[in-house]
């Protein structure tokens, strides 16, 4: 960052003696930065111009009963939406927390190095697997098979297997940045690496860890392909049954509702898309505030 | 002493399951998809990759054929060569968009733009990355698309006299072409930010000494620090690839969806690989014979090898490059 003062287009030494060639140097030099700058605002102007879109179409759906009523054909509210992807969310992070979390630890603390490769390996192929085909996976198996039917506990589990990888590499990543001496110097205090784990490196590590739960959840709340055969959709509210009932969730909104020939069907979508872009706001709001935290306290 | 000690026995042992179950749910929907796409194989062979008819047969026939021992209703062809164009065509396209936009984006992000509007534009860009599919879905139907089908899409059409595959008719924008521009506004943020970490790590007094030896500042970017993160963006431009080639939703609402031809010209409706799983498992249920949802099933687990061989490849660039530019995607 401190480079930019020394590398303005152009900076060539005054001694240098004018001629073509160094013109055309410095010609070129203008050129990439020119693109730079032009790529530079291309992107700006696409992410404002999403967020526009969805901002300002979708603020005008929402009100109270955006919250307080379920949809109902191609209208009404997303309170069945909401809940239902609160519900999707909460059981998978129940599931791919404790698992994601003990797996970083096994990696960080436990692991050879040969075994924590493979296994590192591994992890970053699951989160490379396209999401639809885990919902295939679901479908076939828990639904189908196991004869779970449409339910929250298969989409549920089958977002807990997209999201885990991602919990996995942030809760390792938060155990190996904390200096070696906590460790080991705990260890010759007699503690048992789980006892240390417990009482010198897990607050520190803390942080790191919740960045992990927060992306899980900021990446399961916008998934949609591994849903659509697991969870199904239904217009009302999630039954507080595990099985056997299909179950709601923003994302659906947003792409089936927009293929509806009505004006109030698109209007929901856009609200449902506002609340997910919110959403996801908030999340990395707070995944930026855990990591201001660690640096601080480092 | 003792109960400590087995505590510490069954915590190792099971922290150390769940580091094993990321390898051990690859292997069991490897598994799983194998198990359910080898009728498929067996009824189909080769020409699965290459036949240009997905065709689940006579639904309402008396009785199925058998073929090759397995049975399909009659008439049933699975050919999946227009969806691995479509998936291709479509993913190449946003990495011919996405590649450059995303490096030169990142050389501003590092080199020019102050560091007060960089730290605002960072989290943007990262906020960017973690918006869902659907999103961009609906961005693609209502704003792209109408782009390409009057602005973009007869613009390129004029170049057809040159480039025959660029030739009209644009049609709806629902196609290829728009598929292949909403995936690069869909990778370019994940690649930004690996190439914007990358170039964070090249040593700062190679830099300065090109600087110094009288290079401009483009020269100093172009031999000094774009050779040091060369195999690093490799791998980021390769996993990036990997998540083009797997998305599903966002194509599915903007690529129209078109089965049974090859695309004749950039804006032509296609299907991808993945969006054709969401878009046919319905009717593919349909199938008495089960073959539809097998031949499905093949097309998921040629997914999962080819999410293998990307993550491989990725892995292999960015590790056995400049071991000290290395990072997390």
């Amino acid at each position: 960052m401190a480079m930019q003062s020394m590398m303005q287009p152009g900076s060539s030494s005054p001694y240098v003696v004018s001629n073509r060639r160094a013109k055309m140097r410095q010609l070129q030099s203008r050129l990439l930065w020119a693109a730079t700058w032009v790529a530079l605002s291309l992107v700006v102007l696409v992410i404002g111009d999403i967020l526009w879109l969805v901002v300002s179409k979708g603020m005008h759906g929402l009100s109270v009963t955006t919250f307080t009523t379920d949809t109902a054909g191609v209208a009404g509210g997303l309170q069945n939406a909401i809940l239902g992807t609160l519900s999707l969310i909460g059981l998978s992070l129940l599931i791919a927390g404790p698992l994601g979390i003990f797996a970083g630890i096994y990696l960080a603390l436990f692991a050879r190095a040969r075994v924590a490769t493979a296994m590192r390996f591994a992890n970053d192929v699951l989160a490379g697997v396209p999401s639809i085909v885990l919902g295939y996976c679901g479908y076939t198996m828990m639904v189908e098979k196991w004869g779970w039917g449409f339910s929250v506990l298969a989409g549920a589990i089958t977002l807990s297997v997209l999201t885990l990888p991602y919990i996995v590499r942030m809760t390792e990543a938060s155990l190996r940045q904390l200096p070696k001496a906590y460790m080991e110097g705990a260890l010759a205090l007699g503690l048992s690496p789980a006892s240390a784990l417990r009482t010198i490196l897990f607050r520190p590590a803390l942080p790191g860890i919740l960045t992990g739960l927060l992306l899980a959840v900021s990446i399961g709340v916008g998934e949609t392909a591994p849903l659509i055969y697991t969870a199904g959709w239904s217009n009302f509210n999630p039954a507080m049954h595990l099985l056997k009932s299909p179950i709601g969730y923003l994302t659906y909104v947003v792409w089936t509702y927009l293929n509806e020939p009505y004006a109030a069907a698109h209007q929901l979508a856009y609200t449902a898309a506002f609340l997910l872009i919110l959403l996801v706001l908030l999340l990395h709001i707070g995944v930026r505030f855990l990591q201001r935290g660690t640096r601080t306290s480092e | 002493m003792k109960i400590s000690r087995l505590f510490g026995r069954v915590f190792y042992g099971t922290t150390g399951f769940a580091a094993s179950s990321p390898l051990l749910l690859l292997l069991l929907i490897g598994g799983v998809l194998l198990y359910d796409a080898w009728p498929a194989w067996e009824y189909q062979g080769w020409s699965f990759f290459t036949g240009i008819s997905w065709n689940m047969g006579n639904m309402y026939a008396s009785g199925a054929v058998t073929h090759h021992g397995v049975q399909a209703a009659p008439g049933a062809s699975f050919g999946i060569l227009p969806f691995i164009v479509g998936t291709l065509g479509s993913s190449l396209i946003a990495l011919v968009i996405a590649v450059p936009i995303a490096v030169l984006t990142a050389f501003g992000l590092v080199y020019k733009v102050p560091v007060r509007a960089s730290a605002i534009l960072s989290p943007v860009i990262e906020l960017l990355a973690g918006i869902p599919s659907v999103v961009y879905g609906l961005w693609g139907l209502a704003v792209l698309a109408p782009f390409v089908q009057n602005g973009l899409g007869p613009l390129l059409a004029h170049l057809g006299r040159i480039i025959p595959y660029l030739a009209g008719p644009v049609g709806t924008g629902l196609g290829m072409l728009t598929s292949g521009l909403v995936l690069a506004v869909m990778i370019t943020p994940v690649m930004i930010a690996a190439t914007r970490d990358l170039l964070m790590q090249v040593p700062r007094l190679p830099v300065e000494g090109a600087l110094a030896l009288g290079l401009t500042s483009a020269e100093s970017v172009r031999y000094v620090s774009l050779p040091y993160v060369r195999r690093g963006v490799f791998g980021a431009i390769i996993l990036a690839w990997g998540r083009a080639l797997g998305e599903t939703m966002a194509v599915l609402m903007i690529s129209g969806n078109a089965n049974n031809y090859l695309p004749p010209n950039l804006y032509s409706p296609i299907s991808t690989m993945a969006s054709t799983i969401a878009a046919l498992l319905d009717s593919a249920l349909t199938d008495f014979t089960g073959m539809a949802v097998h031949a499905l099933a093949l097309i998921a687990f040629t997914l999962l090898l080819i999410a293998i061989i990307t993550n491989l490849l990725a892995r292999v660039l960015l590790q056995f490059g400049h071991s000290e530019a290395s990072v997390e995607v």
